[in-house]
């Protein structure tokens, strides 16, 4: 199994976070569990606990990114650990400095963590595993990999909203084929015991072994919608319209964007998922994206948590291991 | 020199020779198998009992990384690690920097090879000119230097109409056509094969139609232009039945297959492995299979190693940012022999896919030991049992997906032109 001899210690716990494949149910619910009790630090007036203090998390942001790197600045911040943002793009990388020389100069300031994004799939894994041994990996994004935080965060928004994993229907829809998101989210959903994951999207857009990972394809927006509890919308990038993948913004909203109409196939308490940023009127129509089943705020904020709980969890082995 | 090598099992595919012998050499070529010629007194004497004694080995596709590349590898470093392979003849692709497109290019690749005395070198010149897949190489002149075919390597020939033209003057040339099947539009910038690990592990993918619908255009190229072209690095299944298909319709094809692609799968890949990032990319387990069976039925008839040395740096990043390609020359033969083992293939075909079989191909006289050939010998001992480490590769290149595997079969002599360039 891909990453767990990187990414958990020798008794079991998260080392690195780099993928959820292969990480157990009971380790992914002891991250949501442990995120319950973070999520009341935001709620308080000094939001802050002093878990991380003296620690130094560097943010290695290879591609852009907004949500996701400020929330785990944030959460970062609320454990009080010490915050470096480093944005990559701008910088050594483009003087011509390799990755592992980039590593090598920053491992030199002593960061006891680095969150990467990155856009080639594996660049966390080649990271974690070129640290030294101390150093702690989150990636915050791997090409079309892995974002397993991500993933975390929605497990964490849908316990919210559905009591059982067991009895669930999910359907996530959208570029399954460039996506992080819908990779982790398939593991972390197959983990926790979701017993029917449905991907929807037109052929160009999904793999044609997803099945392999326990998804069942749908290419009809309508019949792959029909009684689900949870839906799960992707980010349609920019670039992927007008090519040889889509033929428009407009075929794809008709087909595939998220209506009332194609909404009431889901059952009538079904939730709306979204990792942001969204595209109004391509994937989703701004009525559904406002509306009471729209969870896509919460996510954001339950980000936080999730990132806390990881950050927390991973740093507690650390420590013990320096001890 | 008068050289005797006693005792050892002498298996020579090409004249049906599979006996325990002594064999006899005087200078550079093979004197006599069997009885001493009369008045003939060694002057050295290897004894090979217990050994198997066959023509030195033929590899259709090595990459030496010069000129252009020398903090990869050097001529130097490869010829010595095929020798010690028992590898004497390599064949290697164009796609130096500057391209083998020129006779000057040839030449330096000729000095360097023969001031290292060690395997001999058989450069195979561009198919077009810088490869670029645009106007054609000045195919006769690089003929004339001493290259033994022609090819684009890796770099595609998107223009249907150039790559037509280009078969018809080589076969003006008489030279033969080594081609990589890939549609890089299929292939598109993908590092892996399109299946289940491509798909778990979010690496852009490569089609199996990349390489059926190149060898398909290529087939029928063949039919109108009449050229004589080797099918390089063949890795699917489904090539195989094409390539079956046109050999019954009498069309004169080779096709090689390389060492890593009968070994390995994407499975091998599964945790961002990039020394398993080769090209044409690692494919499923049933493609594997039916390259195995491939082999055993004639479909195709060599086997290379595609050795492809890397410095650590070009290894080094995330998968599909890494350069493509394996360090294998050293793994050729033990795990050709391993095919024996698992009952793919006997020992004779084994030693023909590795000799007459690729000599054929290139068009070289060796790969055999008549009486009067060039005394290009390979002396290995079958059981030997060693085990590959990174560290001591005669290779400059360290890149293999073999590390600590356990081989059997380890060469003790080479033999290139009666002298021996190569003992354990």
């Amino acid at each position: 199994m891909i990453g767990n001899d990187i990414q958990l210690d020798t008794k079991g716990r998260l080392k690195h976070f780099l993928t959820i494949e292969g990480i157990n149910r009971f380790l992914l619910l002891e991250i949501l569990d442990y995120a319950e009790s973070f999520a009341v630090v935001g709620e308080r007036s000094i939001k802050k606990v002093p878990l991380l203090r003296g620690k130094t998390i560097a943010n290695l942001f290879f591609e852009p990114s907004t949500r996701t790197r400020t929330t785990f600045e944030l959460a970062a911040k609320r454990l009080s650990a010490d915050v470096l943002n480093l944005n990559i793009l701008s910088s050594a990388t483009k003087k011509g400095e390799t990755l592992a020389d980039t590593l090598q100069t920053l491992e030199a300031m002593h960061c006891d963590m680095f969150i990467v994004r990155h856009a080639n799939s594996g660049a966390a894994h080649f990271i974690a595993s070129q640290v030294a041994p101390h150093t702690r990996v989150i990636n915050g994004g791997d090409g079309r990999h892995s974002h397993p935080t991500q993933a975390m965060l929605d497990m964490f928004t849908i316990r919210k909203h559905k009591s059982d994993f067991t009895s669930l229907k999910v359907a996530i829809i959208g570029d399954i084929l460039h996506s992080r998101v819908a990779r982790s989210e398939i593991h972390a959903l197959s983990i926790l015991g979701v017993p029917e994951i449905r991907v929807i999207g037109p052929k160009t857009l999904i793999p044609k072994n997803i099945s392999n990972l326990g998804a069942h394809a749908y290419y009809d927006m309508n019949e792959g919608l029909k009684d689900v509890d949870v839906v799960m919308m992707l980010r349609l990038q920019r670039e992927r319209m007008c090519s040889a993948l889509l033929p428009s913004e407009h075929e794809y909203y008709k087909r595939y964007g998220l209506n009332e109409e194609k909404l009431a196939m889901a059952k009538p308490d079904a939730i709306v998922m979204h990792p942001g940023p969204i595209n109004r009127g391509i994937e989703i129509d701004s009525q559904i994206a406002d509306s009471y089943r729209s969870v896509i705020l919460q996510q954001v904020s339950h980000g936080i948590a999730i990132r806390m709980a990881v950050m927390a969890m991973i740093m507690g082995s650390q420590s013990e291991e320096i001890q | 020199m008068r050289l005797k090598i006693s005792n050892g099992r002498i298996i020579d595919p090409a004249n049906n020779i599979d006996q325990t012998a002594n064999l006899f050499i005087d200078k550079d070529h093979i004197l006599a198998i069997g009885r001493s010629p009369k008045g003939f007194k060694p002057q050295k004497e290897i004894d090979a009992s217990n050994q198997i004694v066959c023509p030195g080995l033929v590899d259709l596709c090595v990459r030496l990384r010069e000129p252009g590349q020398e903090y990869k590898a050097t001529i130097a470093s490869e010829t010595a690690a095929a020798a010690a392979s028992g590898i004497t003849s390599i064949c290697c692709p164009p796609d130096t920097i500057p391209v083998i497109d020129t006779p000057a290019v040839v030449e330096l690749i000729f000095q360097h090879s023969s001031n290292c005395k060690k395997s001999r070198v058989f450069p195979i010149g561009a198919l077009t000119s810088d490869l670029q897949g645009q106007t054609l190489a000045e195919m006769d002149a690089l003929k004339t230097a001493g290259c033994i075919g022609v090819s684009n390597a890796y770099a595609p020939i998107v223009d249907t109409e150039v790559l037509r033209r280009a078969l018809e003057y080589a076969t003006t040339c008489k030279m033969t056509v080594h081609l990589y099947c890939e549609d890089s539009y299929l292939s598109n910038n993908g590092v892996a094969h399109e299946g289940s690990v491509s798909t778990r592990l979010g690496l852009p993918s490569i089609p199996e139609t990349a390489e059926t619908i190149a060898i398909n255009r290529v087939l029928l190229l063949i039919e109108q232009t009449g050229a004589r072209v080797h099918f390089c690095r063949i890795s699917t299944a489904r090539s195989i039945e094409l390539l079956t298909e046109a050999k019954s319709r009498g069309l004169d094809v080779t096709a090689d297959v390389s060492i890593a692609h009968l070994h390995l799968t994407e499975l091998d890949i599964s945790s961002f492995n990039t020394d398993c990032y080769i090209l044409p990319p690692l494919r499923s387990q049933r493609d594997k299979e039916a390259l195995r069976a491939g082999l055993k039925n004639g479909a195709i008839t060599s086997i290379c190693s595609d050795h492809q040395p890397h410095d650590a740096d070009a290894k080094s990043a995330p998968f599909s940012m890494t350069e493509p390609g394996a360090s294998t020359i050293e793994m050729l033969l033990p795990l050709t022999l391993q095919l024996v083992r698992d009952k793919i293939l006997t020992l004779k075909q084994a030693i023909t896919s590795l000799s007459s079989a690729p000599a054929k191909i290139a068009g070289i006289d060796t790969g055999h030991l008549s009486i009067g050939a060039t005394a290009d010998i390979c002396i290995f001992d079958p059981e030997a049992s060693w085990t590959v480490e990174r560290d001591t590769l005669l290779s400059a290149g360290k890149n293999t997906p073999f590390a600590s595997w356990e081989m059997i079969g380890k060469v003790t002599h080479t033999l290139i032109k009666g002298n021996i360039v190569f003992q354990h």
